[in-house]
């Protein structure tokens, strides 16, 4: 165990009667580190969440604070605070009463505590608003009071379970930025649990990414983003636009040979290829080349080219949206400029924006998730 | 003269019987319902002040309150009865509560299957026929000597009172999110703390309900307080049982009216205390 971490999660397993939700989770993190736990409804983010805060015991592991064996301690002796998905603010109390209710239980005084409730209320705007009930207060100032009431304790750490889920997408924008800012201004350790994707990248240090109560990677979201270490990192990180091809791999080289939805190509990765054989090839929509099939392109190597045929186009704002089939499937690609339906194009991906991995052994890497596909597994999660 | 009166009048009064054929029958059924529903009462009431009144005379021959003294009188036996009764009840209603607040707070924690269960066992003493049942227990609090106790009959009332308050009970604990409780836990307070300061609090409408619905059960409980508590204890039903066995109907209508107060003021308090959605979760 590094002596830096602050908190450590080991070997985790948890799960309601028989049905495991966690798997042997191992995270570590470090004091003042903000760290997002991402991933699908239902894969057990929340779960991990309750299971640090003490809500619920976990059947196997150990979870340990700044050194001290908490698994087995009780929630209201762990030092944490929770915001919950619901903010669960006490209807029967004053939003000021909330807020205080942490202190109160640590036996402050009165002034004491009217003077820290003051405090919290001008740190997150709600200053006039301590004597109503949450029943009188809107969506914002609810998630507000119940972060007051989370911070006024001063906890070693502050767990979020979606607590910006239940806002207007216009005020959650700047309710993420004033999270992030506040807990870089206190140093709070806090572990923070989303299904939006943009949520974790702006305001996490590192991102754990969880698939099916395991940890599928963990990074900063730059590396997360940049390199996804498998299919389901790479699909849940954006890359939904996927592309069965054959390559012989050695090393960082990968040669994809000529077939009929792909020219031949041969790469070099800034990270060890995959093994030879049946690949996965996925991609963002973004900073791809579409051209028209009879254009002659001057651009060397170090892309992989794919042959399909456009069979729409919208505008979503920006660029031009294109929906392209190549072979059985089909993938989004966006440009500048708008190519009619029907044309026969190339698709340029540059080995920066591609990830391959080895196709699932079960069925063709042409059925796996795809974006143009409307009921697969991925665009699910994505909009679960 | 007449004949062109009645020609000319014809179609008007044929509109007034088709209205007099649609309102009469509703009238007559709306009119009889409420002589089923308000007639005893009305007798209940006339009766109440009553000096004379006997056969063939269809309303008292003289009015007045001399009953209302003898009844309230010091050798009769309504107050104390009425003091027998009240705190027979208020008894009633802290060991039901006492009873019922861990319980229901268990079940309502607890999982469905077994939740059911142990709801479905709190009916059982309602099963069986009430006579049976109590004349058992009379006997086995004879020889225990209880009978004939304030404790014999509030035992009794409390298994009686129990159904309700741990039905009700059970609902209004089920009705506060377990997440509002877990939020006190997190900063720091213990389950007891938890408990008293969020989970009581909020449960209370529901807990003051089912106190209610006790304490009246317990007002108007006569076959376990006839055979456990008399003659030793008196409760109202008692009295009116036996002021109305003995033709007393003065005295009778006096104590039923005694015992009527509560049961409206009871009416009007549950309306306020009662939500929807407490009572919606009774039996989930």
């Amino acid at each position: 165990m590094s002596d830096d971490a602050y908190l450590s999660l080991k070997d985790i397993d948890a799960g309601y009667g028989r049905t495991r939700v966690l798997e042997g989770i191992d995270l570590m993190i470090g004091k003042g580190e903000f760290v997002a736990l991402l991933g699908a409804s239902g894969c057990g983010k929340t779960t991990l969440l309750r299971t640090i805060a003490g809500f619920a015991l976990p059947s196997a592991g150990s979870i340990r604070v700044g050194g001290r064996d908490v698994t087995r301690l009780p929630p209201d002796k762990r030092g944490m605070a929770m915001v919950f998905q619901s903010y669960a603010l006490w209807p029967h109390m004053t939003a000021a009463r909330n807020i205080g209710y942490g202190l109160r239980l640590k036996g402050w005084r009165r002034e004491a505590i009217a003077a820290r409730v003051a405090e919290m209320e001008a740190l997150l705007g709600l200053g006039g608003l301590g004597g109503r009930k949450p029943s009188e207060l809107s969506g914002g100032q609810r998630q507000r009071v119940a972060l007051g009431r989370a911070l006024a304790v001063d906890p070693d750490i502050l767990l979020l379970d979606e607590p910006l889920s239940n806002l207007d997408a216009r005020i959650r924008l700047t309710v993420r930025h004033e999270i992030r800012a506040l807990q870089q201004r206190l140093g709070i350790t806090t572990i923070h649990v989303t299904h939006d994707r943009e949520e974790a990248m702006v305001m996490a240090d590192r991102i754990v990414i969880l698939d099916k109560g395991r940890i599928a990677q963990l990074g900063t979201p730059e590396a997360i983003y940049t390199r996804p270490a498998s299919a389901f990192v790479a699909a849940f990180m954006g890359a939904e636009n996927v592309v069965p091809l054959d390559a012989a791999c050695s090393g960082h080289r990968v040669d994809i040979a000529a077939g009929p939805l792909n020219r031949a190509a041969g790469l070099m990765l800034d990270r060890p290829a995959p093994p030879s054989g049946r690949l996965e090839a996925r991609f963002r929509s973004e900073r791809l080349e579409l051209r028209r099939l009879d254009v002659q392109s001057a651009a060397d190597g170090g892309a992989i080219e794919l042959i399909g045929r456009v069979e729409a186009v919208v505008y979503p704002g920006g660029e031009w949206r294109h929906t392209v089939r190549i072979g059985d499937g089909s993938v989004l690609v966006d440009c500048p400029e708008a190519l009619p339906p029907g044309s026969d194009v190339l698709v340029r991906v540059p080995a920066s924006g591609l990830f391959l991995f080895a196709a699932p052994a079960d069925g063709p890497a042409g059925a796996s998730p795809s974006a143009a596909d409307e009921n697969s597994p991925a665009r699910e999660r994505l909009t679960a | 003269m007449s004949a062109p009166t009645a020609s000319l009048a014809a179609p008007r009064d044929l509109g007034f019987v088709r209205n007099l054929l649609w309102w009469l029958p509703r009238a007559a059924v709306l009119g009889a319902l409420a002589f089923v529903i308000f007639g005893p009462l009305l007798n209940l009431l006339i009766w109440t002040v009553a000096e004379r009144w006997y056969f063939p005379h269809a309303l008292p021959i003289d009015y007045g309150f001399s009953y209302w003294g003898r009844v309230f009188a010091p050798r009769g036996n309504a107050v104390q009865s009425l003091v027998a009764s009240i705190s027979i009840a208020v008894f009633t209603v802290a060991g039901s509560l006492a009873l019922a607040i861990p319980a229901g707070y268990a079940l309502a924690r607890l999982k469905l299957p077994l939740r059911n269960l142990i709801l479905l066992a709190f009916l059982l003493p309602q099963a069986f026929p009430n006579l049976p049942v109590y004349v058992n227990i009379a006997r086995l609090f004879y020889e225990i000597g209880l009978n004939g106790t304030v404790l014999g009959v509030v035992l009794v009332h409390v298994t009686h009172g129990l159904v309700y308050a741990v039905w009700i009970a059970a609902a209004a604990f089920s009705a506060v999110d377990r997440d509002l409780e877990l939020a006190a836990r997190n900063l720091g307070a213990s389950g007891l703390k938890a408990f008293a300061d969020v989970t009581l609090p909020l449960a209370a409408p529901g807990l003051m309900a089912s106190a209610i619905f006790v304490f009246l059960e317990s007002l108007d409980e006569f076959t376990g307080s006839y055979f456990v508590g008399a003659p030793d204890v008196t409760t109202l039903p008692l009295l009116l049982y036996s002021a109305g066995a003995g033709g007393n109907y003065q005295i009778a209508s006096i104590t039923a009216l005694l015992l009527l107060v509560p049961s409206i003021a009871f009416m009007l308090v549950v309306e306020k205390f009662l939500r929807a959605d407490v009572l919606a979760k009774v039996g989930q």
